[in-house]
């Protein structure tokens, strides 16, 4: 097949694979800035996400805001599963949080939502990206449950596609989430939910 | 392998769906005595315009994306053989397989025997071009394994055992309420009290395949990007049953076309900027998931990649049609198609319709195969505006034009018409006698056969009663 291709070619000398580039490398603005934060936020409601701001800028947040927090998303005395490496106290008393160490999909489908953290957020889409780091677990766990809590770092937050995409590792298997599962077969009228998780909550700290 | 010269590989005969059962012309005068199908396909592609209009505003640098994609396509085409090479190995380093399938019939039975060998009867699909391109369901079917298309409209498509008329939105000349009697007909245990408001048909949905997510061990997806340097796969979705087939299954095998390799890791940041915005209208997609070979403990655990040409390799020889392969399967230039807004999907008889099918499948099939599909437009040239990676479709379906075999009578005329007009005395004859056709009124002004098809579906223009010469001559 190789020698098809190559054939089909007719030795033509190669064009460069180093094309020109005058796009945005970046935004102008550096990640974690409120401004960023602000586009973000706009994005995932504009997608129907749940959108959880703790603090504004500068002040500390600690573990147990967040699991406060949490408890105000989740309903009381449910049970969620985590990933192994989630930071202890994001989960407030009431709230049983399995960690995952392989669980059963069948399993997995009983369970009330899914917390995990996030690797990078990208202001100007909306999206979100896990990349299966001990905080964020395996793909099937943030993909079953059908609410999905996911707790962001302001200096997670980038501006554009090209700056995420430096900033993550390509061997590592990724989930970019823009928004709660939808789709628009339906005379394209946009429907929140058909597969993948139905609620999005996404608290930024 | 190495038969190519003077005969280019194209796409077989007899499996798959690149070629219509009749030409577009007949087709399409079909769709177009249908008023609920141009309904569903005008207030589709106009919704779709719109979003999309909205979002590349966002952007102060669409038009340097746009270049660069172009630029980077390209590229990889002159580069196919090495990238191809660089991608194998990289996927195999990472734990992957890779299968080179040279056509249609080689991939179905790559595929079909990898599933054989796992031992299952049931596969799950994420909405593959490729797959469709090849006709792997039907081969599946026959080979006694079920396909399960995952992709809600996939599922309707499947389930009315009908074909899809769009490449993004396949089940786009179907209204809401079509769907509900489809899903109350086809799908077991559905609520008899099920509404047409898509929430709930999405719903059902939902209910009705996660049973099937959970069970089956085996899924077959296709491809957006495969990126040489890293091995890394990538599929864009809205739903999430692409990250269930992607995630769940123990098995997974890719249908990749050879063409969808991308060079970097970097490029994906020029792609996943495009194809959104030309495709959906959205500034992300709902999902992007991608892998890298197998990650152990996560996912599947068997990863196959399946590379296909089927015709592929015969359109890169072709210098000025080799730009089809560029496309990045957004479905930009269906949306904007005066043609494909009337005549819709199934008209062009193939899984690729709109301005992009009309001048690839010609070029998988080879021309002869496909011959109307170049005349299935008007020329009006959007489709080269709104392409995100500026394929320019125009000067393609005028290149293929030229290479359809033409009719004697169309030569003779052409003749006889170049004869006329290089000799002042015989041209002057004609003017004269061209406006005696003046007192045959409006109906009666077509051609007379063989040439009644030319002005069965065009107006000649009333020949004025005087010419430009003879009222020079009067001056």
């Amino acid at each position: 097949m190789l020698g098809r291709i190559r054939a089909a070619l007719g030795g033509a000398a190669p064009l460069p694979l180093d094309v020109p580039r005058d796009y945005r490398p970046g935004g102008e603005l550096p990640p974690g800035d409120p401004a960023l934060v602000e586009l973000l936020v706009d994005r995932l409601v504009d997608y129907r996400a749940t959108v959880h701001r703790l603090a504004g800028d500068g002040a500390t947040v600690h573990s147990g805001d967040i699991a406060a927090r949490v408890g105000e998303i989740l309903p009381s005395g449910c049970t969620v599963v985590i990933p192994p490496g989630l930071p202890p106290g994001w989960l407030p008393d009431g709230i049983v949080g399995v960690p995952d160490d392989g669980r059963s999909h069948e399993w997995l489908d009983t369970v009330a939502g899914v917390v995990t953290a996030a690797t990078v957020a990208i202001a100007e889409t909306g999206t979100i990206v896990l990349d299966g780091s001990p905080d964020q677990g395996r793909r099937v766990i943030s993909l079953l449950p059908d609410l999905h809590v996911c707790v962001l770092r302001t200096d997670q937050v980038v501006a554009s596609v090209p700056e995420a995409l430096r900033r993550l590792t390509p061997g590592r298997p990724l989930t970019w989430i823009s928004g709660p599962s939808a789709t628009s077969d339906i005379e394209l009228n946009r429907v929140e939910g058909v597969h993948g998780p139905r609620n999005l909550h996404v608290v930024i700290v | 392998m190495k038969t190519f010269l003077g005969t280019p590989a194209v796409a077989p005969r007899g499996v798959g769906f690149l070629r219509g059962d009749e030409t577009f012309p007949r087709a399409a005068r079909k769709a177009l005595a249908d008023p609920q199908l141009r309904r569903n396909l005008g207030h589709a592609t106009t919704t779709i315009r719109e979003k999309s209009g909205a979002v590349i505003a966002e952007l102060p640098d669409w038009q340097e994306l746009r270049e660069a994609g172009r630029a980077l396509k390209a590229a990889t085409m002159s580069n196919l053989v090495e990238l191809l090479e660089q991608l194998e190995t990289a996927v195999t380093k990472a734990g992957g397989t890779v299968h080179w399938a040279a056509d249609a019939h080689e991939a179905n039975r790559i595929v079909t025997d990898l599933v054989r060998a796992t031992g299952e009867r049931r596969v799950i699909k994420v909405k593959s071009m490729a797959t469709m391109e090849i006709g792997l369901n039907e081969a599946l079917e026959s080979a006694g394994i079920t396909p399960v298309e995952t992709d809600l409209a996939e599922l309707i498509v499947q389930l009315g055992h009908d074909k899809p008329s769009h490449i993004l939105v396949p089940a786009i000349h179907r209204n809401r309420s079509e769907i509900r009697e489809l899903f109350l007909r086809e799908m077991p245990g559905v609520d008899p009290s099920l509404t047409d408001d898509p929430a709930a048909l999405a719903a059902a949905a939902r209910r009705h395949l996660r049973e099937t997510f959970l069970r089956t061990k085996v899924a077959v997806s296709g491809a957006n990007f495969g990126i040489a340097e890293t091995g890394t796969l990538a599929v864009v979705e809205s739903e999430g049953n692409g990250r269930m087939c992607l995630t769940l299954p123990e098995t997974l095998i890719t249908v990749m076309g050879i063409e969808k390799v991308v060079p970097t890791w970097r490029d994906l940041e020029v792609f996943l900027q495009l194809l959104p915005r030309a495709s959906t209208g959205e500034r992300m997609n709902p999902y992007t998931s991608m892998w890298t070979g197998v990650t152990p403990g996560d996912g599947p655990q068997e990863f196959h990649l399946v590379l296909l040409d089927n015709g592929r390799s015969a359109v890169l020889a072709d210098e000025v049609g080799r730009q089809a392969l560029h496309c990045i399967r957004c479905s930009a230039c269906l949306n904007v198609c005066p043609v494909y807004e009337r005549a819709g999907g199934h008209a062009y008889g193939s899984v690729y319709p709109g301005p992009i099918g009309a001048v690839l499948s010609p070029q998988l099939t080879g021309v002869a195969d496909n011959a109307s599909l170049p005349y299935a437009s008007s020329l009006c040239g959007a489709c080269f505006d709104a392409c995100p990676v500026k394929i320019d479709i125009p000067t393609l379906l005028v290149h293929l034009r030229d290479a359809v075999p033409h009719p004697m009578a169309e030569k003779v005329v052409m003749a006889a018409a170049a004869r006329t007009m290089s000799r002042p005395r015989l041209y002057r004859a004609a003017q004269r006698a061209a406006r005696l056709s003046r007192f045959a009124g409006r109906r009666g002004r077509g051609l007379p056969p063989p040439l009644s098809g030319w002005t069965s579906s065009r107006d000649i223009p009333a020949p004025p009663p005087q010419t430009f010469r003879e009222w020079w001559a009067e001056r």
